[in-house]
């Protein structure tokens, strides 16, 4: 096991390498400077954009730009913004948290829902039920999330008065931030009623990042469960007259949970992505909308940074799905 | 409404203090995270509004709701007669903030002064470079490196700067956001405590609001400064809930979750004016959305060329299709609410066969030209890709070719501003202190060719108009020249004035005393709130 484990983390420093050179040279692929944005529609002189760009480093050889940018890496420091002037690090750890918090509530939502769904859907094969998960799943995957996401914001907050619009919590209540994570910070304040706050406005976020997950889970369970339920074992489990839910539930499922367990690993990423639009549209604090900032900013600094950590957390979950499988399938390790 | 005055009602400080406080909050729907908090720093209206118009003062203020100076932090200020040396009267007995984080031990006075200016420009100052990549944009957009040849304290209530020439504009850029006042008090504690940085995190002035906290991308607070020189406010609390989606913002005004939000979609305002619990208020935004020519480059060098394309473009239609109204159709470079506005003028008539007519009498025919379209909105041009189109359809008519281009953003405003570059430019102007200088010389001037005169335009009648109202500190003067400049604009044509927008602010009827400025700051001293 300790082999497979360092065989996996061999493979990081490749991948790490890699992304740094992407994450690098994408934003200076795009056309404009940080420095042009910096005025606004006055335009700046050539000297004094020369004089910036020089001030920023930017006029060096992109090589040593790269490498000065690498060295900050190892040594953990990812620079400080261009546009806001603080640390690249100190807003991600400020930020992402509620974006973990965000996407962890919702892989939650998709994974207890999805699954289910996907295994009713299979082993009640061309039913009405099974035709009717799967057209909704096609809906979910298919839905654009801002349109989606004012959607229900039309309905549920503004039509109902159910939900809040947007944000954390209540402006009501205003505590330090220990961890990060809203529903934690909540109810380590003490205040009364703050934490039902927080899950009130957690609801709709969760809700529109969930949907495309939710779906991909659900397609996927139900096909990796179909196959399963076709194999000779679950047809020898069945005629030794093992009770149909056990059938499914411990002999089909556990077999049909690898490629499942991949699906989740990879929900990470569209979690992230997903989390863009739904951080903007409902005002969400996360890395989200502090990235789609930086983008049109051009705010170098945070781009590569943000895309390195963000980077950092998708191989580090791939990492550990690696991992889950080497735990269900003991063959995977070999 | 009910739900937010009810949650409100219980707010913050209580939480905050820990005691069972009342107190009255007013929760302000902004439309982005601010850059920072020192406003010497930046240049978007957004940080502005979260920085330099709630905890900061300048030695003069715009009045509320006009473009008018009036005295500030100094009470009162001379010129001398060749017009460089202006010595300000400061304001005595004006307290800076008191914060968890700092607690002041005098009042303000002249180093603060000094501190606030010098900072910008000394490079041997420590605050020049007190954070990584500090640049100090609006103070060398506005000239002041070259233009300030000293500060001085002439005693600890009087501070006499001295211009390396007479500058009319001055004391008006001294009421823009780069000249607030901050405290050196503060400042050399900073320094001491080897946490510089914190300047750009937890402000500290003079004005109207304290800080008390900012949680990043999600909301600022501020409580009523009750030392504030200007008085007491009637609110106790300000919060600035950050939503940056319009239609977002739209629907927590609608729920009650804000009492006042700016930048509403054009689409939403008439269902926002449709709601009992809201009233909308408009105005005139201090702008100009224009067409510019490279009159450089032939055929646009001609006059009756440029005159005769104007005449083929129905502005009204673009006002409608863009705006859906909420815009009026520019005849003049600078917008209707600035002093000088020359009325008189008469705009050129849409007239399609009176402009093919001029066209062929200046012998050009099968004309091909290029539009450039910006790709983004702004508060002056919402939709510069319709706005283009609806052109082309226009000028086709004339038989003109039009094809239009954009770039990315950044780039388009750099090319726009080669000498030779190809093509009309669509782009606009929002004023930065009320001053006609800052549309009229800053667009059109000479020095601007190559850079933010568009037109590359170089008149020298108009030039000597501008140097000689940028010269004298008589306003009257000055208007008559700012006329006569208006005048010829027109009769040359660099430009297709294209509109000047209207502005509206979206709020809760329960919000009494909101002034809606000319500037487009978004300011809260004086308001108030029913409960």
């Amino acid at each position: 096991m300790l082999r497979f484990i360092l065989g996996r983390l061999a493979v990081l420093i490749p991948t790490f390498i890699g992304v740094s050179i992407i994450a690098f040279s994408f934003i200076r692929l795009l056309p404009g400077d940080p420095v042009m944005l910096m005025s606004g529609e006055r335009v700046m002189s050539p000297e004094r954009h020369a004089e910036l760009m020089n001030q920023l480093g930017l006029d060096r050889p992109m090589y040593i730009q790269y490498l000065d940018y690498l060295g900050g890496l190892v040594t953990g420091d990812f620079g400080s913004s261009i546009v806001t002037k603080r640390p690249v690090l100190d807003d991600f750890l400020q930020l992402f948290p509620a974006t973990l918090e965000l996407s962890l509530c919702a892989i939650l939502v998709a994974v207890c829902l999805g699954i289910p769904a996907g295994v009713l859907a299979a082993v009640k094969r061309g039913s009405w039920l099974d035709q009717t998960v799967m057209g909704a799943a096609l809906v979910g995957y298919s839905m654009p999330i801002f349109w989606w996401g004012l959607l229900l914001i039309i309905f549920f907050s503004g039509y109902l008065g159910w939900t809040p619009v947007s944000g954390r919590i209540s402006l009501m209540y205003f505590f330090p931030q220990v961890t990060g994570f809203m529903l934690i910070d909540s109810l380590l304040s003490g205040q009364a009623g703050a934490f039902k706050s927080a899950v009130t406005y957690l609801i709709l976020p969760t809700v529109v990042l969930a949907t495309i997950p939710l779906a991909v889970i659900a397609r996927q369970t139900r096909s990796a469960m179909l196959e399963v339920l076709g194999e000779d074992y679950v047809r020898t489990a069945r005629s030794k007259g093992l009770a149909p839910l056990r059938v499914v539930g411990v002999h089909a499922l556990r077999n049909a949970m690898i490629p499942v367990i991949t699906t989740i690993g990879l929900q990470v990423g569209v979690l992230l992505a997903g989390a863009i639009l739904t951080e903007t549209i409902f005002s969400w604090p996360g890395i989200g909308k502090w990235m789609v900032d930086s983008v049109f900013k051009r705010d170098y600094a945070v781009v590569q940074g943000g895309l390195m950590l963000i980077a950092g957390v998708i191989m580090l979950v791939n990492l550990i799905v690696d991992l889950l499988y080497g735990f269900i399938n003991p063959r995977i390790r070999h | 409404m009910k739900k937010l005055t009810t949650l409100l009602a219980a707010t913050a400080l209580a939480s905050v203090m820990g005691t069972a406080a009342w107190s009255k909050t007013l929760v302000y729907c902004s439309e982005g995270s601010p850059e920072g908090f020192d406003p010497g720093m930046y240049t978007a209206g957004t940080t502005f509004d979260a920085s330099s118009r709630t905890v900061y003062n300048r030695l003069v203020e715009f009045k509320h709701g006009s473009t008018e100076i009036e005295p500030g932090l100094a009470e009162s200020w001379t010129v001398s007669d060749d017009g460089t040396e202006y010595t300000f009267k400061l304001r005595p007995g004006v307290k800076f903030q008191t914060t968890e984080y700092f607690t002041p031990t005098r009042e303000f006075n002249a180093d603060d002064v000094i501190f606030s200016f010098e900072r910008q420009y000394k490079e041997d100052n420590k605050w020049n470079k007190y954070v990584a990549g500090a640049s100090w944009e609006y103070f060398a957009g506005m000239g002041f490196p070259e233009l300030i040849k000293s500060i001085e304290k002439v005693d600890d209530l009087t501070v006499k700067f001295t211009l390396t020439r007479p500058e009319a504009p001055f004391i008006a850029n001294l009421g823009m956001d780069f000249a607030s006042i901050l405290s050196k008090e503060y400042a050399d504690k900073l320094e001491a405590d080897g946490k510089m940085e914190l300047m750009n995190q937890q402000p500290l002035g003079t004005g109207p609001y304290t800080f008390v906290a900012y949680q990043a991308d999600a909301a600022i607070r501020y409580k009523a400064n009750p030392d504030y020189w200007g008085g007491a406010q009637k609110i106790d609390d300000l919060v600035f809930a950050i939503t940056t989606d319009a239609a977002v913002r739209a629907q927590k005004l609608k729920a009650g979750e804000c009492h006042i939000m700016p930048y509403p979609n054009a689409a939403d305002v008439a269902g926002l004016k449709e709601d009992p619990n809201l009233t909308v208020v408009e105005q005139e935004g201090l702008n100009v959305s224009y067409l510019a020519y490279n009159t450089l480059v032939a055929p646009f060098d001609k006059v009756e060329v440029r005159k005769a394309l104007n005449m083929a473009v129905n502005k009204q239609a673009i006002v409608d299709a863009v705006f859906q109204g909420a815009a009026t159709v520019a005849k003049n470079p600078i917008p209707p609410t600035m002093w000088s506005y020359n009325d008189a003028i008469e705009d050129d008539k849409y007239d399609p066969e009176a402009a093919k007519k001029m066209l062929d009498e200046a012998g050009v025919s099968g004309l091909k030209m290029k539009v450039w379209a910006m790709p983004v909105a702004r508060p002056y041009m919402l939709n510069a890709r319709r706005a283009a189109e609806l052109i082309q359809a226009d000028l086709a008519k004339v038989g003109v070719e039009v094809e239009i281009v954009s770039y990315e953003w950044a780039e388009y405003l750099k090319l726009s501003s080669d000498k030779d570059r190809d093509g009309a430019v669509i782009l606009g102007w929002t004023g930065d202190n009320g001053d006609p200088d800052n549309f009229l010389d800053t667009l059109l001037g000479c020095d601007a060719v190559g850079g933010n005169n568009r037109a590359q335009w170089c008149n020298k009648e108009f030039d000597d108009l501008m140097t000689k109202a940028k010269t004298t500190a008589d306003v009257a003067e000055r208007t008559k020249y700012y006329e006569e400049a208006q005048v010829i604009f027109k009769k040359e044509a660099p430009w297709n004035t294209l509109d000047h927008s209207l502005v509206s602010i979206p709020m809760s009827k329960k919000v009494s005393g909101f002034v809606m400025d000319p500037l487009g700051i978004h300011r809260f001293d004086g308001v108030d709130i029913a409960e």
